[in-house]
């Protein structure tokens, strides 16, 4: 089942979901937080929610206020870069390329985009934490750091 | 762990003493950052570090936090984008206040961020996603800080200086750790200009912070040296070389270069959007202090009495617009008022302009300007600030105290000091961007108002429309001039509020002669100012205020409200807002240093500020003096 763990958890870094950043996070974790990684991630989907809501209304606008969306997207950008959500932060980077160019079209394909990755990472993610706590503690005295 | 514990267990290293065997465990961080996510990665990897940990996610909050705990951290991490205030502001306010090293971190790695986080200060930039190893090192900057100002305390020593005061002054007056500044003042005073002015407060012997103390005269040679050079070629070599003065090393000089950038910086704000990261000296961190002081250095000057009643009273006239016969000169320290914070500095210069009589030297709030102004004009100001004194009578509960604010503004040199003392050197950096004389007329009177402050910003507003000269200098000094406030660092010249009031005046950039000023009052306090350059009239005005306070004279804390959204409307340039904001807070502080606890004001000021005072510009109401506001 360990293994099974660790394979998944390759696996996501891989396929590019996850980079560096994560890894960072599992080195915190310790025996005085040892659902670190779980915690943060949670909270990263938690607070993540309104930073998206807040790029869908302004992207709703009329005209579109490139400036704020660019703004917007930052703050997302930042949080999910900040648990290594690798895929979601390259279709952030992409959106904000199209906000300094003031593509509104290619802002809201890309946003579209970003979506996708974020509940895709999102799903992979719980999947794995799942799995990690079903495995039991052991598992992570055992897992690579 | 406990996260709030603001305990003293890392004093020890603080202090500087030494390092403790645990260094750099302990080490009592703040960090500052909106998304949760961000903010419990950090905190954990600096509980990892062994630091004490306070998280904070809002910056208002931080700032709370900062001036309730005085020394209760040790240095600061804040994030560049936050909704409630621009982590540069919180930068600027910061160095103003606490001068603690400041590191910056933000997700965005672009060029030109990057070097705003530098030239307002910041010790460090760091990019996020941060890693673990970037915060290890944190603790670097913490004792280079420190080391630094040993270094700096060091050769004013062999200036003779006095300082002695300078860090020591306690807080009671101050919330903030305008001690410094004050002291800073008193010490430059002496040093530079060994007049007795009648620097009360001598008494300052233990520097525990050796810093250069920019004295008025001292900032006018810098200013002059400077301009000579052209703020683009301006090198601190080059300006050591012209200045010419014993015992000054190129580093004092590059530090407070960069101040003064900032300030100029600021000043222009909107002008000039390139200014000046050039800054060169390297990146002192305590630049932000300097600004603290504005509002201090009134108090301390009006407490002090140095400033004649009518000096006071002429930089009240003309800061309510009579200055308008004045001469400008005045215009400059009046400014101040708003930039409590670091105009504190700069006002007391401005005051010291006003004084001719005290030291010619006053003028040298000016002294930023020594290009324009010369006697006569400090003359001039000297009348605004005499006219001031006037309408701050009525407007300060303490008439008296007015005018003695006044007076001791004008009084050249002691006045400074008492500010410095009061204020711990708001560096009354006057702000570049003086160009703001916006209010001269609605800020007299609104200045006037808090507390003695208040008048003194109304004074600068007025003065600021007047002293053309002062201003030209401004003028064409800012657009050289980056912006750095660094320059308010002490300088006290600038009287950063004072943009805020530009919206009242026009001649913003005129009277901002006082940015030289401000340079004077860079020295002491370097925590200041920075940001608040913009300021540069008005600081000086404040200084009087200051005095004011001191005399235990309870201000209304409202007046510094006023001063405050005053300072907003003038915030023309986020950094004035910013500053203005601080600066009222820090002015606050310096006026009720005893009595009140400035946080509490500048806890309610922040309030209604949050986001850093844009609106208030016009809406203040310098336009229309709101004196009625203020409780006075």
């Amino acid at each position: 089942m360990q293994r099974q763990l660790a394979n998944m958890k390759q696996s996501l870094f891989d396929q590019g979901y996850l980079d560096e950043q994560f890894i960072q996070l599992e080195e915190l974790q310790d025996d005085t937080n040892p659902n670190f990684v779980e915690e943060v991630v949670t909270l990263y989907y938690r607070d993540s929610v309104r930073l998206i809501q807040n790029i869908e209304n302004a992207l709703d606008k009329n005209p579109l206020d490139f400036a704020k969306l660019d703004s917007h997207m930052h703050q997302f950008k930042g949080s999910s870069s900040s648990i290594g959500a690798r895929k979601v932060k390259i279709e952030c980077t992409q959106f904000r390329e199209y906000c300094r160019a003031g593509n509104g079209e290619g802002c809201k394909r890309t946003f579209q985009q970003v979506k996708k990755e974020y509940a895709t990472l999102k799903k992979k993610l719980e999947a794995y934490f799942q799995f990690a706590r079903q495995a039991g503690p052991v598992e992570k005295a055992c897992r690579p750091k | 762990m406990d996260p709030m514990s603001i305990s003293t267990s890392s004093a020890s290293w603080k202090s500087g003493d030494g390092v403790s065997d645990q260094f750099p465990a302990g080490l009592r961080v703040l960090v500052v950052d909106d998304d949760p996510t961000c903010l419990r990665i950090l905190e954990k990897m600096l509980r990892n570090c062994l630091y004490e940990v306070t998280k904070c996610s809002r910056a208002e909050v931080a700032l709370k936090l900062l001036r309730d705990n005085k020394d209760g951290f040790d240095v600061v991490i804040s994030d560049v984008h936050m909704p409630d205030m621009d982590g540069f502001k919180l930068l600027e306010h910061i160095g103003l206040e606490m001068d603690l090293p400041v590191i910056m971190m933000s997700a965005d790695d672009s060029k030109n961020v990057v070097m705003k986080g530098v030239t307002h200060g910041a010790c460090d930039y760091l990019i996020k996603p941060v890693r673990m190893e970037a915060l290890k090192n944190i603790w670097q900057h913490v004792v280079r800080k420190k080391k630094h100002e040993w270094k700096d305390k060091d050769y004013e020593q062999s200036g003779s200086v006095e300082d002695g005061e300078r860090q020591q002054k306690p807080s009671e007056d101050v919330d903030y750790s305008s001690s410094a500044n004050e002291g800073n003042w008193k010490s430059s005073k002496k040093r530079k200009d060994e007049e007795d002015e009648g620097d009360e407060r001598d008494d300052t012997s233990t520097l525990k912070k050796p810093r250069v103390v920019w004295s008025v005269e001292l900032h006018q040679q810098f200013v002059t040296a400077v301009n000579q050079l052209g703020i683009d070629k301006a090198v601190p070599k080059k300006i050591l070389e012209l200045m010419n003065v014993p015992g000054l090393t190129r580093e004092n000089v590059a530090s407070h270069l960069q101040k003064y950038r900032l300030y100029l910086k600021r000043l222009s704000g909107q002008h000039h959007n390139g200014l000046g990261n050039s800054f060169m000296g390297p990146t002192d961190p305590t630049f932000g202090p300097m600004s603290s002081l504005n509002g201090l250095e009134l108090q301390a000057l009006t407490s002090t009495g140095q400033l004649p009643p009518q000096s006071l009273a002429t930089i009240q006239a003309a800061a309510l617009g009579r200055v308008a016969n004045n001469k400008s000169a005045v215009s400059v320290p009046l400014v101040d008022q708003r930039n409590i914070f670091s105009f504190e500095s700069p006002k007391i210069r401005f005051v010291e302009g006003q004084q001719q009589h005290n030291n010619n030297k006053q003028v040298n709030l000016l002294h930023g300007i020594p290009t324009n102004m010369d006697s006569k004009q400090l003359a001039a100001l000297h009348q605004s600030a005499q006219s001031f004194g006037n309408i701050n009578m009525p407007i300060h509960s303490q008439s008296t105290q007015s005018n003695s604010v006044m007076g001791q503004m004008v009084q050249p040199q002691s006045r400074a000091q008492i500010l410095n003392e009061i204020n711990g050197s708001h560096a009354l950096n006057i702000p570049s961007s003086v160009g703001q004389p916006v209010f001269s007329q609605a800020i007299p009177s609104a200045v006037l108002g808090r507390n003695g402050i208040d008048n003194v910003r109304v004074q600068t507003h007025a003065s600021v429309s007047q002293p053309s000269a002062l201003v030209d200098f401004s003028r064409s000094q800012r657009a050289e001039f980056p912006g750095n406030n660094t320059f308010s660092k002490g300088s006290g010249g600038f009287i950063p509020n004072y943009d805020v009031f530009s919206d009242l005046n026009q001649n913003r950039t005129d009277d901002w002669g006082l940015q030289s000023v401000g340079s004077a009052f860079d020295a002491p306090q370097h925590s200041n100012l920075q940001g608040r350059l913009d300021v540069a009239p008005s600081v000086l005005v404040q200084p009087g205020f200051s005095s004011d306070q001191r005399r235990g004279h309870v201000r209304t804390p409202s007046g510094n409200k006023v001063a405050f959204s005053a300072a907003d409307g003038l915030g023309n340039n986020t950094n004035l807002g910013q500053q203005i904001k601080a600066e009222d807070m820090g002015f606050q502080n310096g006026l009720f240093p005893d009595q009140f606890g400035q946080d509490d004001l500048m806890s309610a000021l922040l309030k209604p500020q949050q986001e850093g005072l844009v609106p208030v510009e016009s809406d203040f109401g310098f336009d229309g003096y709101h004196l009625d506001n203020l409780p006075v």
